[in-house]
């Protein structure tokens, strides 16, 4: 989104000669809009709309999901036994901490406080990046048991999981082929995912940087708030990931 | 001066016999001025030469088709290079030309003047969706030059995915990215019509191309990303080999289908959305009266985006979708019929007692009539589901929906670019010449596509460049008219570009309409209105026209 083009409240004389004299370039009210009010408005209105088509853009992912997981039932429950539920709970926690500091820095840039929105935002970034690292970590243990899909996926796992140690249903090999296409939703959602998740830290440090300047200190807040709406967006995908993917049925036949 | 009795001035009025010494078109020199602007009609203007640009690409593929089926054998390209030419003919015109045509152009610099704003409301992602286009423009050419693609422009699986050593993810690219320039289009109409409507430009006083690009973008935000997602997935099975479509590993080519239809239906109605809204303004204006029915126009729009998500299955009619889902989607297929009648019906009762006068646009507006009114027509013939399957994958689905989108969206486009043509450089274009091209190209089109429906009929399957010897006069004939056809389109190019320089001068409001841009300078201002309008009074109400007109004359005489 254009953040560059949302409202700016009108800046008082103290700001006007702060900004001045650190030289900052406040963002101002742009010509084509009648009043600020409507400035902000329409930033937030193209933010709602533009988070409506990411949701239609992970609906593809979640309905191909829906009828795989309908026709392959058991390779479906049989992968996502591979899938670590603590590994993937603390994602689940970090990433809600990290929404909750997003949310309180919010409310930093609208009460005004800049120290506390600086520190709210390093704190996001930081939960930020502890997630895509829990990521990387399962990642690298899919590419270890070759359950990536692609030439170097391998299915002896789930045709005899005995020999692996597993107490898991040996899967017939037509079967077990298809835990293959589970693995490929898989890392198309998580995925996408992560890259959402990327994109946000990228523009957390950017937002940070801007917010020790002072930017968001005098009333302007638009960048702030849509930035929240993207990084809560991210979250709630993650909250239908995890269930999906790591928790629902896990136990054929229970 | 009643609303009647108007003529329609040509003639400059002589107060204003000059084009404004300044406007958004001289108000900054130099190059990087126009590729770093915000300013939405210089946008619309950067949009213009790049669909015109992509549009005869696109058309030089269709003229090498047409060549290749002069005759029975296949004499001028084997048949991988002829599919190569059909797909590349697809994707430029659906993805670089059709789609984006009236919303990027027309829409871009009208939609802010019409509401009596100053600009969109997002002028930097307006400026982005153009880069955006040229970007997967070049991936598409990219894909050209580097050998092709032989998908078509659906990128059917597994075809797409594992038979086939084409370009196919340098083209998916493109189109992607193309889809975002399509997002962010419709994102900033949509904010712009909700929230940037000047005092008393109320919804209903809204002018109605304003309600057709707003269901046209409804449908670009809600169904674009799902092709954008379909193509990952596509690019992503070719890159890695696994297969989410592709049946002999466990996937399932049906959703691809469900995917890609999911937006490409809808896509249809964003090509012709804009397009009825560009009719609805030139029937109004060359019949001076009020849209007949204004409400019920305005919502069938947004009736046929809604509806436009509901009828994606009937592509599918013969790939294995259940008798029962064969049976709804056929219903809901027809039902998408209502709406677009209740537009035909309204303008001809427009039309009824209007006075009428043929001008360029208006020809353009009654050609769209009459062939869309066909191409919608055999669409319900299409919808049928027996019939349905009896011909599709027919020539008859080729002169369907190229009646729907060449007969109904290009003649649109044509209609709308010669009626605001004045209003966007300030000169009018030479009349007689603009007249023969309009008739030329009515022509062209019929002589084109009418053979074909028989030929799809007598069951010439289409996408093949070789054909039994008994199809061969109607394949000359089809020809033929794509000769006409092509002169029809490069007539305006001409033309057009001799009256930037030559043209009269058009003055404000040449053809004597109501709407906002009429009552401003032409070329506009960069700034578009010096102080923000106050509207009082409908869309198309000739009458305070008239009242404002005797005011005017008042005042200066």
């Amino acid at each position: 989104m254009d953040n560059a083009i949302v409202a700016t409240h009108p800046h008082t004389h103290e700001t006007a000669v702060a900004a001045e004299h650190e030289h900052i370039v406040l963002p101002q009210h742009r010509h084509h809009f009648e009043t600020k009010e409507q400035q902000r408005e329409a930033a937030t209105f193209g933010m709602w709309l533009f988070l409506l088509t990411e949701i239609m853009f992970f609906g593809g992912l979640f309905f191909a999901y829906l009828l795989y997981r309908n026709w392959y039932h058991d390779a479906f429950v049989v992968s996502s036994n591979q899938l670590s539920i603590p590994l993937g709970a603390a994602n689940t926690a970090i990433l809600i901490t990290s929404g909750f500091f997003m949310a309180l820095g919010v409310w930093a840039a609208e009460v005004q406080k800049k120290g506390l929105l600086v520190l709210f935002l390093v704190l996001t970034t930081f939960f930020g990046v502890a997630f895509l690292g829990i990521k990387a970590v399962e990642y690298h243990e899919k590419w270890e048991k070759h359950h990536i899909p692609g030439a170097h996926f391998d299915v002896s796992e789930f045709i005899n999981p005995q020999a692996y140690g597993l107490k898991e249903k040996p899967l017939a090999p037509d079967m077990a082929q298809k835990t293959q296409v589970f693995f490929f939703l898989y890392f198309a959602m998580t995925g996408m995912h992560a890259f959402h998740m990327i994109l946000g830290v990228g523009l957390l440090f950017w937002l940070t940087w801007r917010a020790n300047r002072g930017e968001f200190s005098s009333g302007y807040v638009a960048p702030i708030e849509n930035f929240g709406l993207y990084w809560h967006f991210v979250d709630i995908v993650w909250l239908f990931l995890f269930p999906l993917l790591y928790l629902i049925n896990r136990h054929p036949g229970s | 001066m009643s609303a009647t009795s108007y003529t329609i001035v040509n003639l400059p009025d002589q107060r204003t016999a000059t084009i404004p010494k300044r406007n958004y078109l001289n108000n900054e020199d130099g190059l990087l001025s126009w590729l770093f602007t915000g300013d939405h009609k210089r946008i619309a203007i950067l949009y213009l030469i790049s669909i015109t640009f992509f549009f005869f690409i696109g058309g030089a593929f269709a003229g090498l088709i047409r060549l290749e089926l002069l005759t029975p054998q296949p004499d001028l390209v084997a048949s991988d290079t002829y599919n190569k030419f059909f797909s590349m003919h697809g994707i430029v015109m659906i993805f670089l030309f059709l789609v984006p045509s009236v919303p990027a152009t027309l829409g871009n610099f009208l939609i802010p003047i019409m509401l009596g704003a100053k600009d969109l409301a997002f002028p930097k992602v307006n400026l982005l969706s153009w880069y955006l286009y040229w970007i997967g423009g070049l991936f598409t050419l990219a894909a050209l030059v580097l050998g092709g693609v032989d998908t078509g422009w659906t990128f059917t699986t597994p075809l797409s995915t594992h038979y086939l050593n084409t370009h196919v993810v340098t083209a998916a690219t493109g189109v992607f990215i193309i889809g975002f320039s399509s997002i962010f289009t419709g994102l900033n109409f949509i904010v712009t019509i909700h929230r940037m409507r000047a005092p008393g430009m109320t919804w209903f006083r809204m002018p109605l191309f304003c309600w057709s690009n707003y269901a046209a973008s409804i449908l670009m935000v809600l169904g674009t990303p799902v092709l954008a997602i379909t193509l990952v997935l596509v690019a992503l099975e070719r890159l890695v080999g696994i297969g989410v479509f592709d049946p002999t590993k466990g996937g399932d080519p049906l959703l691809f289908q469900h995917l890609f239809w999911f937006y490409s239906h809808p896509a249809v109605y964003i090509m012709i959305l804009p397009g009825m809204g560009v009719i609805s303004e030139v029937i109004s204006t060359f019949s001076r009266k009020r849209v007949f029915g204004y409400t019920a126009v305005a919502f069938s729009s947004v009736a046929i985006a809604l509806f436009g998500f509901f009828v994606w299955a009937h592509h599918m009619f013969i790939m294995g979708v259940s008798n029962y889902s064969a049976l709804v989607f056929s219903l809901l297929t027809m039902l998408v019929a209502v709406p677009s009648a209740i537009k035909i019906f309204n303008w001809a009762f427009t039309l009824q007692k209007g006075s009428i006068t043929f001008e360029t646009p208006m020809l353009y507006a009654f050609g769209f009539l009459g062939l869309f009114t066909i191409g919608g027509m055999t669409g319900v013939f299409l919808g049928a589901l027996g019939m349905d399957i009896h011909l599709t994958e027919t020539y008859f689905i080729v002169a369907h929906f190229h009646f729907v989108m060449v007969g109904g969206m290009l003649m649109a486009f044509l209609a709308g670019i010669h009626f605001w043509w004045p209003k966007m450089t300030g000169r009018m274009y030479p009349e007689s010449l603009s007249k023969l091209a309009a008739v030329t190209t009515f022509i062209g089109f019929n002589l084109t596509f009418l053979p074909q429906f028989i030929l799809g009929y007598l069951g010439m399957p289409r996408r093949y460049h070789a054909y039994p010897p008994e199809f061969q006069v109607l394949n000359v004939l089809s020809t033929a008219g794509a000769t006409v056809l092509g002169v029809g389109y490069m007539l305006p190019l001409l033309y057009l570009g001799w009256s930037l320089k030559y043209g009269a001068i058009a003055g404000n409001n040449p053809w004597q309409a109501t709407g906002l841009e009429w009552q401003i300078q032409s070329p506009p201002l960069t700034e578009n209105f010096i102080e923000t309008p106050v509207v009082d009074h409908e869309a198309y109400d000739y009458e305070w026209l008239a009242h404002k007109t005797a005011q005017e004359v008042t005042t200066v005489g």
